[in-house]
């Protein structure tokens, strides 16, 4: 079954299935005093200290949260929250439009509720956000700035942002600067220390560690307000009691996904080129959508626009005969959207309907391409048709 | 249809490749399991058919409900077959929506079950369907397809009477009857909630849905306000004379009884009922119950199920939705059908349709022009 939608969810590793089950049937709670609380105690700060390692971080620096979604609103709304109540003057939020919408729908509340100026930094065609446009939106009044927010690496499209570029403009102003880089761990090199910014978000499910445990890394000269009151556990920044198996999972995973990174991401990309190849080979009007330079772009990423076709329609094709992708974005409803990404590149919205993700990752094998590219051809033909057919009858 | 990689897998054997369209409701539920289990193979699909921004997310469609989605896709996973969520809100948004106002507008009572029958589920989304390789659209409608010997496919009542709806399937053609399946047209109700309940679909206990799909709170008096604004109006009797006032023609229907707000009592002292719109100068007329004897009809728009009725043949007709049969005699005269009523029948409007049985087959149906009445109501003042 060619699974094709690595960057939704990967398999978990076997080091991560293990060093997760040593702990699943073991009792303590990591805020006890006891013996097996102090015991509980130590897996935790064990899994920090290997989290830190990984990622370039000290260890008071990791954060332990549920996840992606849950590290980025921590992230966006804890220091909007923070940076207003010590300057009400400061309400900008600067943030891509390429954003997951853990980042997006949160800095739309912000605007909503919280009486944030969202502005969306321009992006050029491979949604790249380039330093000069982030210059210029900080320069035209720095004060105002509460944040800037820009992902590391984008889900749908693959394409990598200059963060380095970006941080050391948000240095130069003082500004706090988070990055999503769930998607980029394991693919690019994510040191914290020498990204320059203040804030990081991981998650444990992309990289093969479990679902429900990631990270939000946090320079100690940033507090946000937290979204989560109680115990205050996490340096009072995420009250909870932890998740001891889900910690040694998701340390033991990034340790694993940080240590291969340069040899897996070389073969990723050696698959996604003959990916794009043999795809492209078969139905030549495909549109690779994201930068394709392969410094620029995710190695497993492959992303492309077939014109004509309704991404949903080839999705059910494809699925019919096993191979498994994603349209990339929908609703909770599962209606298919447009890609906002794709609309915010100045893609046309029917060709951004038109739309497939396919991403790799460690159990994808050359077996599982050469599946797609047999099936994609004759998908993308009848997918046609019954374009051709909707619009006939009206 | 040639096999290829691309297209669902391969049928034979009598086993189609159905699309199985999945409202949420029990019915849709139990017809898509029972096609499945007669060894189809079956994908569930939602349709999205209600436009309505929800979040953030540009140009978010929700469906009627998102409950109503996730109830589909619940009961396609215990039935085992892949589900999707196919958005026809702009297909029914022109086809459905605007016609029905457009009609309301217009004097004319639609109904917009027929509608979507005719537009979209068995013509948009069974388009789309056979251009992705599939054989069939399959639905929860309580009516029976019988295949003769001799080729010909019918469409006949569901063997339960309370729960029949052929009369909005009798818009369908032949070309769409033969890529169609009503699997629960053998059943009754009840039986369909015991089945769902033996199959494990937690729909089973699910309300069944009456009102129209798109005026979610009921109020349709209140969705043509919305959409035609409100325009005070005289309500006059028979002889013209004006007994009072309402918001706006289009939201009466002709045999409407209750909310009309008259001044003073007839001279009788009997109810009085609606008899005539006329939008053109917003007027609504009043009368005795005896005024909306039926005796012919006008239908246009005509579609039969299978071959034309003959000329001069006797045939019975339901002219609306659980209304009784009618003995008529029935003829189509220059693409118009033409329909003599053996006995009155009340609160007949244009825009209705008229669905011809002949015993428990459908022949088809037509869309109401006109009607020809015992008495007359008087031609509206000004």
């Amino acid at each position: 079954m060619p699974y094709l939608d690595h960057a939704a969810t990967t398999p978990m590793l076997p080091e991560a299935i293990t060093a997760m089950s040593a702990h699943l049937g073991v009792v303590g709670n990591a805020s006890s005093l006891h013996a097996a609380g102090r015991r509980a105690r130590r897996v935790v700060e064990e899994s920090r200290e290997s989290l830190a390692q990984s990622l370039g971080a000290r260890p008071s620096e990791i954060v332990l949260t549920g996840g992606g979604t849950e590290s980025d609103n921590l992230a966006v709304k804890g220091l909007f929250w923070a940076r207003r109540d010590a300057d009400p003057a400061r309400r900008r939020v600067l943030c891509s439009p390429v954003e997951h919408h853990a980042v997006l729908d949160a800095v739309h509340w912000l605007a909503e509720h919280e009486g944030a100026e969202v502005e969306y930094l321009p992006v050029d065609g491979y949604g790249r956000v380039h330093p000069e446009v982030l210059r210029a939106a900080v320069e035209r009044d720095p004060a105002s700035v509460a944040l800037i927010t820009v992902m590391w690496a984008n889900n749908e499209v693959g394409t990598i942002q200059p963060i380095t570029e970006l941080s050391s403009i948000a240095r130069e102003f003082g500004i706090p600067m988070h990055a999503d880089a769930v998607q980029a761990l394991g693919q690019v090199p994510v040191s914290f220390a020498d990204s320059g910014l203040d804030a990081l978000t991981v998650t444990g499910h992309k990289i093969g560690g479990p679902y429900g445990v990631g990270a939000l890394l946090l320079a100690r000269s940033v507090t946000p307000v937290p979204l989560l009151h109680g115990g205050g556990q996490e340096r009072d920044v995420r009250s909870g009691t932890l998740d001891v198996p889900a910690a040694a999972g998701f340390a033991a995973a990034t340790a694993i996904a940080v240590e291969r990174r340069a040899t897996h991401a070389a073969e990723l990309a050696a698959l996604r080129d003959e990916l794009i190849a043999g795809v492209l080979r078969v139905v030549p009007d495909a549109v690779l959508n994201g930068d394709p330079a392969a410094a620029g772009r995710l190695s497993a990423n492959a992303h492309f626009s077939f014109p004509g076709c309704e991404g949903d329609a080839l999705l059910m094709l494809l699925d019919a005969q096993g191979i498994e992708c994603s349209t990339g974005s929908a609703c909770s409803a599962g209606v298919p959207q447009p890609s906002h990404v794709l609309l915010a590149t100045g893609a046309d919205p029917l060709l951004a309907r038109a739309s497939l993700r396919f991403s790799l990752g460690h159990t994808s094998t050359p077996a599982d391409v050469a599946a797609l590219v047999t099936a994609i051809e004759p998908a993308v033909h009848r997918a046609r048709n019954a374009g051709l057919a909707a619009a006939a009858r009206r | 249809m040639t096999d290829f990689p691309g297209a669902p897998t391969a049928a034979s054997n009598g086993r189609l490749r159905v699309l199985a369209a999945m409202s949420g409701g029990v019915d849709s539920a139990v017809a898509a399991a029972r096609a499945a289990e007669a060894g189809h193979e079956v994908t569930g699909v939602h349709l999205a058919l209600s436009a309505n921004p929800q979040s953030f997310r540009t140009g978010a469609r929700g469906c009627c409900t998102i409950e109503d989605s996730r109830d589909a896709r619940r009961a396609a996973d215990v039935i085992g077959i892949p589900f999707y969520i196919w958005d026809l809100a702009e297909r029914f948004r022109e086809d459905v929506i605007d016609d029905f106002v457009a009609e309301y507008a217009a004097g004319r009572t639609p109904n917009p079950c027929l509608r979507c029958n005719e537009k979209i589920k068995f013509a948009a989304l069974l388009d789309k369907a056979i251009a992705l390789g599939f054989d069939a659209v399959c639905t929860g409608h309580y009516a029976r397809i019988v295949d003769l010997p001799s080729g010909e496919r019918q469409l006949h009542r569901a063997v339960d009477m309370a729960k029949d709806q052929s009369y909005v399937l009798g818009v369908l053609d032949a070309d769409q009857l033969a890529h169609s399946l009503f699997p629960l047209g053998d059943t009754t109700k009840d039986v369909i909630r015991v089945e769902a309940e033996q199959r494990g679909l937690a729909v089973a206990k699910k309300p069944d849905s009456h009102d129209i799909c798109f005026i979610a709170d009921g109020d349709t008096q209140g969705f043509l306000a919305k959409h035609l604004g409100t325009a005070t109006g005289d309500i006059v009797d028979e002889d013209g004379a004006k007994v009072g006032e309402h918001d706006g023609a289009y939201g009466f229907t002709i045999g409407q009884r209750k909310g009309l707000r008259i001044g003073r009592p007839a001279a009788d002292g009997k109810p009085r009922y609606v008899l005539d719109i006329s939008p053109v100068n917003n007027t609504v007329t009043v009368g005795p119950v005896e005024g909306l004897d039926v005796l012919s009809l006008t239908a246009i728009r005509p579609r039969w199920c299978g071959t034309a009725p003959l000329a001069d043949g006797a045939y019975t007709a339901q002219l609306r939705a659980h209304g009784d049969e009618v003995p008529v005699t029935a003829s189509v005269v220059d693409g118009e059908l033409r329909v003599e009523l053996a006995t009155p029948a009340r609160g007949i409007a244009p825009g209705q349709a008229v669905v011809l049985y002949d015993g428990t087959r459908v022949v088809g149906s037509a869309t109401i022009a006109s009607t020809g009445r015992r008495t007359q109501p008087a031609a509206p003042v000004g």
